[in-house]
């Protein structure tokens, strides 16, 4: 760093810092330096502004401008992006499963070049019996059904009929069993289900289409990209855990856009900056401006408490500590008569029960609490 | 524990909550009076000191400004009979509501003693009038007690937790603390339903085998039937089994439970006796006819107090148990209703012309209860509202009000020597002349309407310390909103400039902040009346404060329609003569010539630097990308169109001319600019008519030649398609690939149109105008006029939709061709033709739904947003925290910078450098 930056070190946000040691040659440094701190001081928000107001207005007021059409193309035809409005409240409401959960998955260096990327997005995608059987075959006398398999998907897949057995066998349960034949998968019902006949068998026929046999689970489907001059992988489902356990994976880089699957796994610091980045997105791919500092409030409030909590009744405002702020918001009865059970103390600290009783609000100039005796 | 002496210290009132719409109303209205408030400043005591016998409701409200009670907090709890009896002024016996002289009757429900409603009267408890009286509670004693609805689910737990017969928590004694510590855990997180719940699984799981681990009872299993009936096993649960059960529960087992014993000893969820709310909050309204219609409360109370008095007179009389039972569940039915009309399993209670009763849940809950319609939302005097209309003449900063309007709208002066003169004028031109004054207040808080009678009196009587209302006059601070309020800028602070006509008047700059147009909108205009509020208004709310978005750190304000397109025509002026020039400038207000050359013929840049300061800098670039230099307060290159001037985040030598020379100075150079394009084309006349967009017959000609080879093309992939050519896209169908090289080749044959018509079109066509300085309407819409409207797209597809294989009746299953799927080939000049209106009509229709359906969910969504951010703010150390002081951020934004004073939310260094 620059001898004549250091003593705004940490005056200034390293942002700015960098700036100027990037943008200024370094015998102006020290004036400019100057000038951006004094610029600085003269940009910082006042005590009391009612920021939280303002980030709402700031995305809310937009949301009015964005489309409601749910569905964009992301390349394959079934793979779908929740965006615009939709997906907007969807992150906000802080909801537990997303209409389309959606990974970006990066490689490791050598895999990242492109070379058999196919099949490194092949292990990744849950594959099911049905994709890789041809023919099923209801065999009423022996009460069996074959499957039939297709051996050069088992081959491209890196599979053996035994194991494609041993994974159906699992999925099955307890009802029914399956036996490899050749390239025949055979399924039998077990003794003590034999007597439900005819309707158990075909139930266990229903049930081995949907078998799990390969990948990781919950990956629908896989769709190799190249991004500037590396190849990722984009998946439609999401399974951040799993996906980690390749080795071939770029841990470090790696997304979902699932929240909750980011609390889970990285914790609630890398939830935060998850919904930033979501609600980023969305916002910018509208062709909206949003200044990243309304997302990142309303992110730290989502987070504040080391959970994922959602802009509802039942997540962020449920947490208020005044009862007639809880109340003015939704179903105010069932506040009401909680407090009162509880024999709660209202504090007046926030801004709507002030509202109700005429008194001063406690943000803007209403938060300094100057007191004047006046002679009597 | 630790709450409860808090509150006991503080010496709180007690605001007995009781689910009652009642209490809380009357705790809010009554501020100040009634409430027993701590934190009594020294301003109260002075005010209270000086005149005791004056102390009227009259002469409060004149001292309205002084501070003399403030809340300090709320106590909720539950009624206890002795609390209601002993807030109770009146005992209720009987139903009748007034005696024959029409005079409320001793002991009904509208006796006197519970406040007064009818002017002359005067309340028997307190001894004062209507309006002053703000009301007393009374009480019936129930003959037998009654649940209360909206405990009935607590109490289902309470006695399902309990034991039967001892009325312990049915926890065993060694797992009392665990338990506790468990149950707290999960209040704290996840709130009292949680705690609920959990206190339910955690004695299921103790696995006691019905047996209560105290006193080793057995016991019943307890239903609730709904609304209001307990069932064990297959006997009934009287209400008074009920109290007596839950009378039995020691206070410990209740704080376990999570109630606060003394706010809610469980009992008192049973009612025994039933509090009245005061006549004020069930004012009856007397007709036309003389007839008196009261209050659906009040109805409600009457049939509760006429079946108790029967159930009284048949207990009394020893009736039998089947009839007194009748009675009693009457009695229930009513009690219920009274609190909640709503319930599922009852059938709500009516008036005689069958519409359900507003009662108590009624009234407090949704958007028009008290709560989100009374209480968290207030309503104004000294407001108007009309449509508004443009006026590029008066400043942004300024709004034009009609006369009429400031007779009616006024402020108030205090009268003091200096000022006596000139008050006096207003007072004997009174209401009636402008500038006049409607009302003068006298120091004792009279007030009094000026007329042609009083008027004499009242400037003989003028002094100082009398307050005049006069008229608005010009210059006056006034608030200027429009709904819907989505952001700060939609309530701005405007100055007064009184003008004739009938409509509110708006620089049309100011449009985009409000999201305005004058195709019949109306706004609202109001008029702080302190010397406070006009000093917050002016330096917080002002125009010239709000230039800059706090959403995105740039101008929102700025020049748009006219302004722009006359700017961009200017600067692309290459020869003005002098005296044209002269004369646009002093029309727009720029009466400062020196910048200009001394030669005889001038440029439009010349004209447009002389709104420009001389030490003004800037860089920028034009729609088309082209440099726009500004050296020294001089345009030395490029063309103004809306990347520079233009409003909504655009404009960018207005955020320079901000940064550099501040708000005020900023919008004074805005307003020359605006009115310097206005002028331009005021001088050489600016329309636009059907015939911008006609076309000559080569480039009609290359038209239909494009979009023939378009659809030929299209036929060539429909055919390749049906043969099986068609090479698919990887990861798609061969069908989808089709309708994406359709979509696509259209697509593009519409563009193409759109060359052609640029190639053919001049720069000076007015449309063309509009179009590239960015004023109005785009290419697109050019192209959509004059050549081809092209495809209409449905979800990103070609129309599909209707019939099986087709789009309409006439067309053949399985035809792919454009015409079928929804292209317009002819534009809206020429006129399209039934097909093509159908399909227009869909898209259109689909566009309306979505915004349609839009509004009320990004509504909702910001509804939410501003109720969970609503309390958080920067503290005095640069944190950002919510109302109870925890904190949400170390540092707003993580650099602490207010984007309304950023650059695009950054400090630019670069800028900074340079300037260097």
């Amino acid at each position: 760093m620059h001898k004549d930056l250091e003593k705004y070190k940490d005056k200034l946000p390293l942002k700015l810092l960098q700036d100027i040691e990037e943008q200024v040659p370094g015998s102006k440094v020290k004036k400019v330096a100057e000038k951006v701190y004094e610029e600085y001081l003269a940009s910082r928000v006042d005590p009391g502004e009612a920021v939280g107001l303002i980030g709402a207005e700031s995305i809310g007021e937009p949301g009015t401008q964005m489309t409601l059409n749910t569905f964009h193309y992301a390349g394959v035809a079934e793979m779908n992006v929740t965006v615009g409005l939709p997906r907007i409240i969807e992150i906000l409401d802080g909801r537990k499963s997303i209409s389309t959960p959606k990974m970006e998955i990066f490689l490791k260096s050598p895999y990242n070049k492109g070379k058999n990327i196919r099949e490194l997005a092949m292990q990744i995608k849950e594959t099911k019996l049905k994709e890789i059987a041809t023919e099923y075959g209801m065999n009423i006398v022996d009460m069996r059904v074959d499957v039939k398999l297709d051996s050069d998907k088992l081959d491209e897949l890196e599979l053996t009929p035994q194991q494609v057995a041993k994974a159906v066998d699992k999925a099955l349960g307890l009802d029914a069993g399956a036996k490899i034949d050749g390239n025949t998968l055979v399924i039998k019902l077990k003794e003590k289900a034999e007597a439900k006949g005819l309707n158990a068998l075909y139930r266990a026929k229903e049930k081995c289409k949907g078998a799990y046999v390969k990948g990781v689970k919950g990956i629908s489907q896989v769709l190799p990209v190249k991004r500037g001059d590396e190849y990722i992988i984009i998946t439609a489902g999401s399974n951040l855990k799993k996906v980690f356990e390749f080795d071939f994976v770029d841990s470090n880089r790696t997304t979902t856009n699932d929240i909750h699957e980011v609390r889970e796994v990285l914790g609630i610091e890398a939830a935060r900056q998850a919904i930033i980045d979501e609600v980023f997105q969305v916002i910018e791919t509208q062709g909206l401006n949003v200044d990243i500092r309304h997302i990142m409030l309303v992110a730290d409030t989502m987070t504040a408490g080391g959970e994922v909590k959602g802009i509802t009744r039942y997540g962020v405002v449920s947490g208020k500590a005044s009862v007639l702020a809880r109340a003015s918001f939704e179903t105010p009865i069932k506040h009401l008569i909680n407090a009162s059970l509880r024999g709660e103390v209202d504090r007046l600290t926030s801004v709507v029960e002030n509202v109700m009783l005429n008194q001063i609000i406690p943000v803007g100039t209403g938060l300094p609490q100057l007191v004047s005796k006046l002679e009597k | 524990m630790a709450k409860k002496k808090k509150a006991g210290e503080l010496e709180e009132e007690f605001v007995e909550e009781k689910i009652e719409g009642a209490d809380i109303e009357q705790q809010e209205s009554s501020e100040g009076s009634a409430a027993d408030v701590s934190g009594n400043s020294d301003v109260a005591e002075a005010v209270e000191t000086v005149d005791k016998e004056q102390f009227s409701r009259e002469r409060m409200e004149s001292l309205a400004h002084y501070v003399f009670k403030q809340v300090d907090a709320v106590v909720f709890g539950v009624l206890s009979p002795k609390m209601i009896k002993k807030m109770a002024s009146a005992k209720i016996v009987t139903p009748e509501l007034y005696d024959r002289e029409g005079y409320p009757v001793d002991g009904g429900l509208m006796d006197v003693r519970l406040g007064v409603i009818d002017p002359g009267l005067r309340c028997k408890t307190c001894s004062s009038k209507l309006k002053e009286c703000i009301g007393h509670f009374g009480y019936i004693e129930l003959a037998r007690p009654v649940i209360h609805v909206k405990f009935a689910k607590i109490i289902h737990l309470l006695l399902r937790t309990s034991c039967g017969s001892c009325g312990r928590l049915m926890i065993p004694d060694d797992k009392r603390e665990r338990a506790r510590a468990h149950l707290d855990k999960i209040e704290a997180n996840e709130g009292p339903d949680a705690r609920r719940t959990a206190l339910r699984a955690l004695i299921t799981s103790a696995r006691l085998g019905n047996k209560c681990p105290h006193c080793k009872e057995k016991q019943g299993k307890i239903v609730l039937e709904k609304p209001t009936t307990f069932v064990e096993g297959d006997r009934r649960l009287s209400p008074i089994e009920v109290r007596a059960r839950l009378e039995r529960m020691p206070d410990e087992d209740c704080e376990l439970f999570g109630l606060n014993p003394e706010t809610a000893r469980p009992e008192w969820m049973v009612l025994t006796i039933l509090a009245i709310p005061p006549v004020t909050v069930r004012p009856s309204i007397t007709l036309e006819t003389g007839e008196r219609s009261e209050d659906d409360l009040t109805h409600k109370l009457g049939d509760i107090v006429r079946i108790n008095q029967r159930l009284f007179e048949n207990i009394n009389a020893g009736a039998p148990e089947i009839i007194i039972e009748d009675l009693w569940d009457l009695l229930q039915y009513h009690v219920t209703t009274f609190f909640d009309n709503g319930i599922a399993q009852l059938p709500p209670a009516r008036h005689r012309s069958g519409q359900p009763l507003k009662t108590i849940t009624e009234r407090i809950k949704s958007k028009e209860g008290r709560i989100r319609h009374n209480l968290a939302g207030k309503r104004t005097n000294f407001c108007a509202r009309t449509v508004i209309s443009p006026d590029p003449m008066i400043g942004l900063d300024e709004v034009g009000v009609p006369e009429v309007v400031a007779q009616k709208l006024s402020v108030p002066e205090t009268v003091n020597e200096w000022n006596i003169q000139y008050l006096k004028k207003f007072v004997e031109n009174g209401p009636g002349k402008y500038p006049g004054a409607n009302y003068v207040v006298r120091p004792d808080g009279k007030k009094k309407r000026i007329t042609d009678e009083t008027k004499e009196a009242t400037l003989e009587e003028l002094q100082p310390g009398y307050v005049v209302e006069r008229h608005l006059l010009d210059g006056d601070i006034a608030l200027f909103n429009r709904q819907p309020s989505l952001h700060r800028m939609s309530m701005m602070c405007h100055r007064v400039r009184v003008l004739p006509g009938r409509t509110l008047r708006m620089n049309p700059a100011v449009c985009n902040p409000y999201n305005a147009d004058f195709d019949g909108d109306e706004m609202n205009l109001h008029i702080p009346q302190t010397e406070e509020a006009r000093a917050e208004a002016e330096i917080l709310m002002q125009v010239q404060t709000q230039l800059i978005s706090p959403r995105y750190g740039l101008s929102v304000i700025g020049c748009i329609q006219d302004a722009i397109s006359g700017n961009y025509l200017l600067t692309k002026d290459e020869d003005i003569d002098r005296e044209t020039a002269f004369m646009i400038m002093s029309n727009a207000g720029i009466t400062d010539f020196g910048k200009l050359s001394s030669k005889k013929k001038l440029t439009g840049r010349d004209v447009f630097s002389s709104a420009l300061p001389n030490d003004f800098d800037f860089k920028g670039v034009s729609r088309t990308g082209e440099p726009v230099v500004i050296k020294n307060g001089v345009l030395t290159e490029g063309v103004i169109d809306t990347k520079t001037i233009g409003g909504e985040g655009e404009g960018v030598l207005l955020r320079s001319l901000h940064k550099k020379y501040g708000p005020a100075r900023t919008v004074k150079i805005l307003h020359s600019i605006l009115r310097l394009g206005v002028e331009y084309l005021f001088h050489n006349g600016f329309s636009t008519g059907i015939a911008d967009e006609d076309l000559p017959r080569e480039a009609n000609e290359q038209i239909s030649k494009l979009l023939a080879k378009a659809e030929e093309d299209v036929a060539d992939m429909i055919d390749k398609f049906n043969k099986g050519e068609l090479e698919a896209y990887p990861g798609r169908t061969a069908e989808e690939t089709l309708e994406l090289r359709i979509l696509e080749r259209l697509n593009r044959a519409r563009n193409e149109c759109g060359k052609v018509i640029r190639s053919h079109v001049h720069d000076d066509n007015h449309a063309a105008v509009m179009i590239l300085s960015g004023a109005r309407g785009s290419i697109t819409s050019l192209i959509q006029m004059s050549a081809c409207v092209g495809q209409q797209a449905l979800r990103g597809k070609r129309i599909e939709k209707g019939y099986r294989g087709r789009t309409l009746s006439f067309f053949k299953e399985g035809d792919r061709s454009p015409e079928a799927h929804g292209f317009i080939i002819n534009g809206f000049k020429h006129g399209i033709n039934p097909k093509e209106f159908f399909f227009h009509a869909i898209t259109g229709r689909d566009g309306l739904m979505d915004t349609a359906l839009r509004t009320p969910k990004s509504g909702y969504l910001y509804r939410r947003l501003a109720n969970a951010l609503q309390d958080l703010r920067v503290d005095y150390d640069g944190s950002v925290r919510d109302a109870s002081g925890r904190i949400i951020q170390f540092e707003y934004g993580e650099d602490g910078i207010d984007v309304s004073r950023s650059e695009q939310g950054k400090i630019n260094v670069k800028r900074i450098a340079e300037a260097d």
